[in-house]
């Protein structure tokens, strides 16, 4: 398991990346924390004839705050974890970063690789849905935004073109009395999701459900944004009833196929249960945060 | 002799080595001018080879070599069937061993069709793509049921049939004790074992030296001595120009022994033709399918139990997967066979088994070797006849257990070494006492309704085997006082992290009075000890360590009879400690082990005729019949009723494997057998389709417990020990491995009352999503 | 095509080296085979094992998930340098040998340098702490027992020794 040749460039600049990138397309791969993409090599699954490290490119890297929150994409998941005003501001991450993998891992893995990588199975990618992030691409010839939900186009598969690279996630701010709760089922901890699930729920003064954003991770081709089968919560407090029924809407409105762990009906019935688990404990957290 | 250090808790002479990164493994063998190899594999799981064109690859700069069966010449040839059939009447056996590089057809994934050899192992990953297979597919035998019927498919065309084996042994009349049974409860059993997966994957390092004549081969091997002998035969060698050593070795488990796999026939071979050293490092993926597996068997079963519970009889016909070849003969199946006896008295046993050609990868023992999966069966009938008598689980086995006045007790059939199964010595019950006062059984009954009432599953799960263990046929073992006053100790046992060099070294210690730090153990180095069969069958400190207990009592003899010339005293007058000996009372007159050691070998004089020089002896030992361990495993756990998975709220393990050399390290055992019986019971599942295909071949999709699922475990000892040895032991080495199937099944069914909703847990491994598939299928 | 190669410049367990590597040369493979540092190990290449656990600037990483090309600049630190220079072994290296920790030793490189690595960063770990700070890091022998013991212990060793 060793990767096949290739030329390696490291980049001294962004533009620089890009103009390696505009040069030789889908046979260029930027390398970030290459937790993703090397195993890819090493099984020669990816056969890169160009490997651009950007590694050293510290304008892509950092976490800017304010009423959106801008992560650039060489952030690693260790710095994210360790900046608790991001994690105060984005609370999904404070409950999945744990969930990925391991600390060796999570010291090296970016977040603009991991979204770049649109591994469907990755807790991220549902996090951005879930989230509306905003992705900021760009390449020699320009720049443009692309919100997530539009950005994860297939497994392994993004609307990124082949002379673009994701700079920079942004993440509005949640609304006032907004409870966030990211919850997945994995066979050990570290392993990607056999069904995960990121929900924010907005309430007004009474409790009341204004606004829920659902995505799921794991039980699809991409991340699974199923916040209109969770709308029956709106209009209602925190019960049973409404609960339920979002969540019975959530298991129809998935297609999951299954895979060496789960049944596609043991995937569902989980889409189910995390739906109530996590639009309960955002309800709570919303409610404390009021 | 005193024993300061049998017994005692001594920590390992080994560990530095290996805590500073100074202990030599097979891929850190460096050897100036080494080639490396890399072995082009079928990526299909059945299929005629139409073509295999290597001239692209051989003109890739870089690459040295490339080879394919027609290569081979007279060298091609199928591997020895390791272990022969038991002589059991009737029996079938059809041997089709491995081949060295497929010709003509492949049988499964991952059979080597080519090896490229290069001046790096990435360069010959490179080369593999350039060459180029043509294959013709064939229908894959992969069901076992469906590979017996008439007009399947062959996996060995010129058998007729995918029958490996068929064999049947019974004693009693099992018809008549059904008959006159209270209850027979008959059921359909599925077991799988998965994959050792070693950390450390295999590898062979081989070093031809022209000049001398004479081949060095580096082998992750559990049993060097044997591929010595072997690969010697092979290459039209004689056995003192092959040495074989087996470094320190990243786990073994049982697949490390598995003679001759491919790659441990071509290194050498090449080796010898481009007279250059070659490595070959097998890689994760490739380790997946170019080890051997254990996998299924389907088990057709049924008890008859008199009212009160006591087993009349036990009827099994069951197939077993044995994969594409049969090198190791019935090892696996004969293990499932006897060791579903267990622990218990059972009048009459009617057992036919039939293993069955796949077109999967090899089946041979690991840890457990097919143990696990006569246990299961008769764990879980046991579980099932317990339930309709509505007797309570651990009450029925206490009823059965084979009380302690009858050992040695005959069970009436063969084992896998050939000798009628007889367990040496055991007492049972006290074992199964200890494990429920452990595991809180009585309280735990009474706490499980308040739980229940709070709404939470909670269910506990009691489990008896035993364990064939130290078989034959023999070890030896060369203890040698060096004239520094240290002790060499030669063996022809390979290790893999079971402290061998120091379970044998305090054995050492004590009949010489030294140090167990001045005893330096050799294992798996043939030219520092040329017999030996290996390290398998819980059999190392048995066999070996008797040998070396026969070693160093001779060289203490030796030692205190040449003190005692020395001195001009007798022998009684004599204590042997601290690495010295001296005259009773009178501690200042010594002579050091050092100094008589050189005494025994003397420049100038005449020796007495037939004196040996040397304090030094060469001893053997080999057992009668292999020693039986037993044990108990009782685990709480508590189960998610919604996402069905589960957290193990204790774990407790009684066991009793004779007289303990050191309790550090057989902890150290059980709680990795253990782990693995859990990997095994909850989270390990080889996941082939239906064209033999391994859809999960990567450590991050084939499960390996962690830290985080292997839960703290409570361990317990009796000591009964074995008459069939002088130090009363028994092997332990898979006994944490062997009941974990039927304890999570039964504790899983108790935790969310799953026989009330008529749900049965028959098969291993389970896990949350199968868990849920049964409840679901069984609602109306 | 003509290998890729690049000069590089490391410094492991304090000593520098420059080599020239090609660029699809892993750092597992670069320091075992280049550098002859052959105590970090190679389990599965794809980063699930964990035996080939370094620190990368103090922070464990994955050598089989890097090029060696992008080690450059950077410091390593390998199980070779736990030892102090005198051959005393480090207080987890200690408590392994002491609560043995470790059968066939495998995957023992990659565990001590991610459990020295979290020591420090965490002195009073629970044992769940300890289980998961391990738990990226596959055993077959021990069944982790031994090693979740050993660690505890080393974390009292060490608060007891710190200044």
């Amino acid at each position: 398991m060793k990767p096949a040749p290739f030329k390696y460039v490291a980049a001294s600049s962004l533009d620089h990346a890009l103009t390696l990138k505009a040069e030789h397309g889908d046979e260029a791969r930027f390398l970030a924390g290459g937790q993703s993409l090397i195993p890819a090599m090493n099984f020669r699954l990816a056969r890169p004839a160009v490997v651009i490290d950007i590694n050293g490119l510290d304008e892509l890297a950092g976490i800017a705050h304010g009423p959106t929150i801008r992560v650039g994409a060489l952030t690693r998941y260790c710095a994210l974890e360790r900046d608790s005003e991001f994690l105060d501001s984005c609370p999904l991450f404070a409950d999945a970063l744990p969930h990925i993998a391991h600390p060796q891992i999570r010291n090296r893995g970016t977040i603009g690789g991991n979204l770049s990588h649109a591994d469907p199975a990755s807790e991220l990618p549902a996090l951005a849905v879930a989230m509306e992030a905003q992705m900021r691409l760009k390449s020699a010839g320009g720049e443009r935004r692309l919100a997530a939900s539009e950005f994860f186009e297939g497994s392994l598969t993004t609307g990124l073109a082949a002379d673009e690279m994701l700079v920079e996630v942004e993440f509005p701010a949640l609304p006032p009395r907004s409870g966030a709760c990211f919850m997945e089922v994995s066979r050990r901890r570290g392993d990607f999701a056999i069904a995960g699930l990121a929900t924010i729920v907005t309430l007004d003064a009474e409790g009341r459900c204004t606004k829920v954003r659902l995505a799921l991770c794991g039980v699809g081709e991409t991340p699974v944004d199923a916040s209109e089968a969770a709308a029956p919560l709106v209009g209602h407090a925190c019960a049973d009833r409404p609960i339920e029924a979002a969540a019975a809407a959530i298991r129809a409105a998935i297609e999951p196929a299954g895979n060496v762990h789960a049944s596609a009906d043991y995937q569902r019935h989980l889409a189910g249960v995390l739906a109530q688990r996590a639009i309960r404990t955002a309800y709570q957290r919303a409610a404390n945060a009021a | 002799m005193t024993t300061r250090f049998f017994g005692a808790p001594v920590k390992r002479n080994e560990d530095r080595k290996l805590l500073t990164g100074q202990a030599l493994f097979i891929d850190d063998v460096e050897l100036p001018g080494m080639l490396h190899a890399a072995f082009l594999r079928s990526q299909a799981a059945h299929a005629r080879i139409k073509r295999i064109d290597v001239s692209r690859a051989r003109q890739r700069p870089g690459v040295v070599a490339v080879y394919t069966a027609d290569d081979y010449g007279a060298y091609w040839q199928p591997g020895p069937l390791l272990v022969p059939p038991p002589p059991i009447p009737g029996s079938v056996f059809n041997q089709r061993t491995q081949v060295p590089l497929a010709k003509d057809k492949v049988r499964h994934v991952g059979e080597p069709l080519a090896v490229v050899v290069a001046e790096s192992r990435y360069i010959a990953e490179d080369a593999l793509d350039d060459i180029e297979v043509d294959l013709e597919p064939l229908p894959a035998v992969i069901d076992l049921e469906a590979a017996l019927r008439p007009g399947s498919v062959l996996v060995h065309d010129d058998l007729g049939s995918n029958v490996s084996a068929h064999v049947h042994q019974s004693k009693g009349d099992y018809r008549a004790a059904a008959a006159k049974a209270h209850l027979v409860i008959k059921r359909r059993f599925a077991y799988e074992h998965g994959i050792a997966s070693t950390i450390e994957t295999r590898g062979v390092v081989a070093h031809w030296e022209a000049r001398s004549q004479h081949m060095t081969i580096w082998d992750t091997t559990q049993a060097p001595v044997f591929v010595r002998n072997g690969l010697a035969a092979l290459l039209g060698l004689g056995e003192r120009q092959v040495r074989v050593i087996a470094p320190f070795v990243g786990g073994g488990f049982g697949p490390k022994i598995m003679m001759f796999y491919p790659e441990e026939v071509a290194l050498p071979w090449i080796s010898m033709r481009l007279n250059r050293p070659v490595k070959w490092i097998e890689d994760r993926l490739e380790h997946f399918f170019a080890t051997t597996h254990e996998r299924g068997q389907i088990h057709d079963a049924e008890i008859a139990v008199a009212r009160d519970g006591r087993i009349l009889g036990v009827k099994d016909v069951f197939l077993h997967d044995g994969g594409a070849y049969d090198p190791y003969g019935l090892t696996v199946p004969i293990n499932s066979q006897c060791t579903l006896l267990g622990p218990y008295v059972v009048p009459s046993y009617d057992s036919a088994f039939t293993a069955v050609f796949t077109n999967l990868p090899i089946v041979t023992p690991y840890r457990g070797a097919g143990r696990q999966h006569g246990v299961f069966v008769m764990e879980r009938l046991l579980d099932l006849a317990a339930h309709e008598l509505n007797i309570d689980p651990a009450e029925i086995r206490r009823r059965n257990l084979i009380p302690a006045d009858a050992f040695p007790y005959k069970n009436g059939i063969i084992y896998q070494d050939f000798s009628q199964l007889e367990y040496d010595s055991g007492n049972y019950e006290p074992v199964l006492d200890q494990a429920l006062q452990a595991i809180g059984y009585s309280e735990f009954k009474r706490e499980q309704k308040k739980l229940r009432a709070q709404g939470r599953h909670v269910g506990i799960g009691v489990a008896c085997y035993v364990e064939g263990t130290g078989i034959g046929p023999y070890e030896g073992a060369r203890v040698q006082v060096q004239a520094n006053g240290k002790v060499s100790v030669a063996t022809g046992i390979g290790t893999q992290g079971q402290g061998h060099f120091t379970s044998l070294a305090q054995i050492v210690a004590d009949q010489l009075g030294v140090d167990v730090t001045d005893v330096d153990i050799v294992t798996g180095d043939t030219d520092q000890f040329y017999w030996g069969a290996g390290t398998f069958a819980s059999r190392g400190a048995v066999v070996a360590g008797n040998a070396v207990n026969e070693a160093s009592r001779a060289v203490r003899q030796k030692a205190l009879k040449l003190a005692s010339d020395a001195f001009e005293c007798a022998e009684e007058d004599l204590v042997l400690a601290d690495g010295r000996i001296s005259i009773v009372g009178i501690p200042e007159k010594f002579l050091g082990l050092g100094e008589l050691a050189k005494r025994a070998n003397p420049m100038r004089g005449a020796v007495k005729p037939g004196t040996e020089p040397g304090l030094e002896s060469t001893q053997y030992f080999g057992p009668p019949s292999g020693a039986t361990a037993n044990g108990v495993h009782a685990m709480i756990v508590e189960v998610d009723p919604d996402t069905f998975d589960l957290k193990i709220l204790k774990y407790v393990v009684v066991h009793d494997c004779g007289t303990v050399i050191n309790p550090l390290i057989l902890e150290g055992q059980i709680h990795g057998g253990v782990a693995q019986g859990i990997g095994n019971a909850f989270y390990e599942k080889l996941v082939f389709d239906d064209q033999g295909q391994l859809l999960n071949a990567s450590l991050a999709d084939y499960l390996l417990p962690t830290a985080l699922e292997v839960p703290r475990m409570e361990l317990g000892h009796t000591v009964t020990p074995s008459p069939l040895n002088p130090m009363g032991i028994k092997g332990a080495g898979e006994a944490g491995a062997i009941p974990v199937g039927p304890l999570f099944a039964q504790a899983i069914e108790d935790a969310l009352q799953l026989k009330e909703k008529n749900v049965e847990l028959l098969e291993v491994p389970l896990s949350p999503s199968r868990i849920f598939d049964l409840i679901k299928a069984s609602e109306p | 095509m003509q290998p890729d190669r690049h000069e590089i410049s490391v410094s492991v367990n304090g000593t520098a080296y420059r080599r020239n590597v090609e660029s699809r040369m892993l750092l597992s493979d670069f320091l075992r085979h280049e550098l002859l540092l052959a105590g970090t190990h190679v389990g599965c290449e794809q980063g699930v094992c964990g035996a080939c656990t370094i620190l990368l600037d103090g922070a464990p990483i994955r050598s089989c998930l890097m090029l060696a090309v992008q080690a450059n600049g950077h410091e390593l630190s390998t199980i070779e340098g736990l030892a102090s220079d005198s051959g005393e072994l480090s207080p987890v290296q200690k408590a392994m040998h002491e609560h043995h920790g470790l059968q066939c030793g495998y995957c023992t490189p990659g565990i001590l340098m991610t459990m020295t690595a979290f020591l420090k960063q965490n002195p009073s770990p629970s044992e769940e702490e300890v289980r998961e700070a391990l738990s990226g890091n596959l055993c077959r022998c021990t069944g982790y027992q031994h090693i979740v013991d050993a660690m505890m212990a080393a974390a009292q060793a060490m608060r007891a020794s710190a200044p």
